[in-house]
């Protein structure tokens, strides 16, 4: 007969009890240690930084154990605990030149001043399993070479200087932020370019990859993609000047794109632009495309329909928090919705049998 | 129980003061859809955030009160909800409707009137009446902005044209006040009429879009319908199986794998008490079953 549906407080407990003892899983085993993740499964804790929007690899790592290594759930937990932080201020802009970097390539220049540098790539390794680490082991040390003196420059800056690149002016108005204020449309390039750095990581890949197959081509080379580290400084009003407060960890990458002018721009590169936290390769480089992408409008190209181009598109479907939890709600009840379908089918069915 | 390491309902007071500007603008423009900071709740988008944030501004300690979700108290998110305002506000909780200041609901409207005392919260999933017309918000915003409802109605008019009837069954379009037209939530239409004229201060919160809207009381709320194809609210053609009531929305429960059903007020306060007060379903006779 009826069950109401009631007992749903201990339920819900014992779902949750349920899911700690899932979560934990065979007792017989050592408990994974929020040092092990960050330390070893390191890309994953960049990731949930990246579109956490925090630089925490600690707190990173906590979620990604809490969350059992679903993604997109450690990346929620750590938005819902950025969202309770006080904001103290904004920091100095980092200068990505002056990073000191473990990575840096470059795909339009074969050398160029301060090298290219492979770092801790996937790059070239044969995507065979190793059993080796199937087994305990130690690994041998990465031979190690002296750090090179002198300074980096972005190619950009080299292409810069002989006017082949369309220059990238500071607008000087403070950066908007997406997260204490609500969204308006059409939104500035930095903007975008925020929403783009805590995009979920998939759906930024498709939608370069798109570009690529022609779905809003922008012919980009990389430019360069650096990885390493850079110095946050804070201006501390009380002192009048800023204090470096932190190192971060970046991945940068710039794409230059061939373009052959418009009505309104001569012939010149033009750049895309991605920037993530962590070793972050396939973000920042998906992001730098779809940045591309979504410029046609300021440099007067053909906006062909691609959903890359469609800033609309892009930025309120990009975040996997937003989407995720309005995908999932489908799960919560909703008879009396569908009660209401139900009569309205039974009614347009009578009506079409008379 | 409340966890102190929270301010008073979870937000900030900053947070607070930005969604009640929000929440003023609302009310001081009835079916208008104000753009807010929608913060990131410690619950999913699309679970409520936006209920939760209009309740978290306006909950005072001395306020009392009800989740629903559904039209029950004890569905799983309308717990979930109710006990994070407990713990992270302390506030008194009800089930009973006339007890309430403050009730959040998704998808119904309580059977018992409101009064003047009292806030409704909705939780909205889509607050754009428009958007399954034209999927792009700059260009609904401007259909607003210029009253252009000339889409709704083809729409409309299509639907009776196609089915004989509007075939829009829950979230059905209202105009508010002789101006914007609103979308009430997923609420059945049968619903609707108890949106219009009413004492109580109606918010709808939605999280995800970062968008609050209100009703004033006593605000003029029409559903959108044609001379002759007047709007009609309807339910299951049933009384309720429990109390008899014949005037409350219907859940239909399927009681076996032979096509038996039962019918039940989704208003699971308003079923206990008429038991309570001694009526009588078809099936009714025991309060058993929830003991379950």
């Amino acid at each position: 007969m009826y069950v109401a549906v009631k007992g749903g407080e201990r339920a819900i407990d014992n779902a949750h009890a349920f899911l700690a003892e899932e979560r934990r899983g065979d007792p017989a085993m050592p408990d994974l240690s929020v040092g092990q993740i960050a330390g070893q499964l390191k890309l994953a804790v960049n990731r949930v930084m990246a579109e956490g929007s925090l630089y925490d690899p600690g707190l990173a790592a906590l979620a990604i154990k809490q969350a059992r290594g679903d993604m997109v759930e450690a990346v929620f937990l750590i938005r819902a605990y950025r969202t309770t932080l006080p904001r103290f201020g904004s920091t100095v802009p980092v200068e990505t030149g002056q990073m000191a970097c473990i990575r840096r390539i470059s795909a339009t220049f074969k050398d160029l001043p301060g090298g290219q540098i492979l770092g801790p790539t996937f790059d070239y390794t044969h995507r065979l399993l190793d059993f080796k680490l199937a087994a305990e082991g130690g690994m041998p040390a990465a031979p190690e070479a002296p750090s090179r003196p002198g300074p980096v420059p972005h190619v950009t800056a080299l292409l810069d200087r002989d006017g082949l690149i369309q220059r990238e002016t500071d607008s000087g108005t403070p950066a908007p932020d997406l997260t204490r204020d609500p969204l308006h449309l059409p939104a500035s390039r930095a903007l975008r370019l925020q929403a783009l750095a805590r995009a979920d990581e998939g759906f930024t890949l498709a939608l370069a990859y798109s570009t690529q197959r022609g779905y809003g081509r922008t012919h980009a080379f990389v430019g360069e993609l650096r990885i390493g580290m850079v110095r946050v400084s804070l201006d501390l009003p009380e002192l009048g000047f800023a204090v470096e407060i932190a190192e971060i960890e970046l991945s940068e990458c710039e794409t230059v794109n061939q373009f052959t002018g418009s009505k309104t721009e001569p012939p010149q590169f033009t750049r895309g632009y991605g920037l993530a936290f962590g070793q972050n390769e396939r973000k920042s480089l998906a992001m730098s495309l779809v940045d591309r992408a979504l410029r046609w409008r300021e440099l007067g190209e053909e906006n062909i329909g691609a959903p890359a181009q469609d800033e609309e598109f892009v930025l309120m479907h990009s975040d996997n928090v937003q989407a995720t939890g309005f995908l999932e709600h489908i799960k919560l009840p909703h008879y009396v919705d569908f009660q209401s379908e139900l009569e309205l089918i039974r009614r347009l069915r009578a009506e079409a049998a008379k | 129980m409340t966890d102190h390491a929270y301010n008073f309902a979870y937000l900030d007071e900053e947070t607070k003061r930005m969604i009640r500007r929000a929440i003023l603008k609302a009310i001081a423009v009835p079916g208008y859809q104000v753009p807010f900071a929608s913060r990131e709740m410690p619950m999913p988008y699309g679970w409520g955030t936006g209920g939760v944030q209009v309740t978290a501004a306006c909950l005072t300690p001395g306020d009392v009160l009800k989740v629903i979700d559904q039209g029950a108290d004890d569905t799983t998110n309308a717990v979930s909800i109710r006990r994070f305002f407990q713990r992270t506000a302390g506030v008194a909780t009800t089930e009973a409707t006339t007890e309430a200041t403050l009730i959040q609901t998704r998808h119904r409207i309580p059977e018992t009137p409101l009064t003047a005392d009292q806030i409704l919260v909705y939780q909205v999933p889509i607050p754009e009446p428009l958007r399954f017309l034209e999927p792009r918000e700059t260009e609904t915003r401007k259909m607003h902005a210029l009253e252009e409802y000339g889409l709704m109605h083809v729409k409309l008019y299509e639907d009776i044209a196609r089915h004989g009837e509007i075939a829009t069954s829950y979230a059905y379009p209202v105009k508010v006040g002789d101006r914007y037209v609103m979308d009430p939530s997923p609420i059945p239409k049968f619903d609707n009429p108890k949106l219009s004229d009413s004492p109580a201060i109606q918010l709808f919160g939605a999280g995800r879009e970062s968008r609050i809207y209100a009703l004033p009381p006593h605000t003029r709320v029409v559903s959108l319908d044609f001379d002759d194809h007047p709007f009609t609210p309807s339910k299951a053609d049933h009384a309720c199986d429990l109390c008899g009531a014949a005037e409350s929305y219907l859940d239909e429960v399927i009681t076996d794998d032979l096509g038996s059903r039962m019918f039940v007020c989704s208003d699971t306060d308003f079923c206990r008490t008429r038991r309570e007060a001694g009526q009588v379903g078809r099936l009714g006779g025991t309060l058993e079953g929830e003991a379950a």
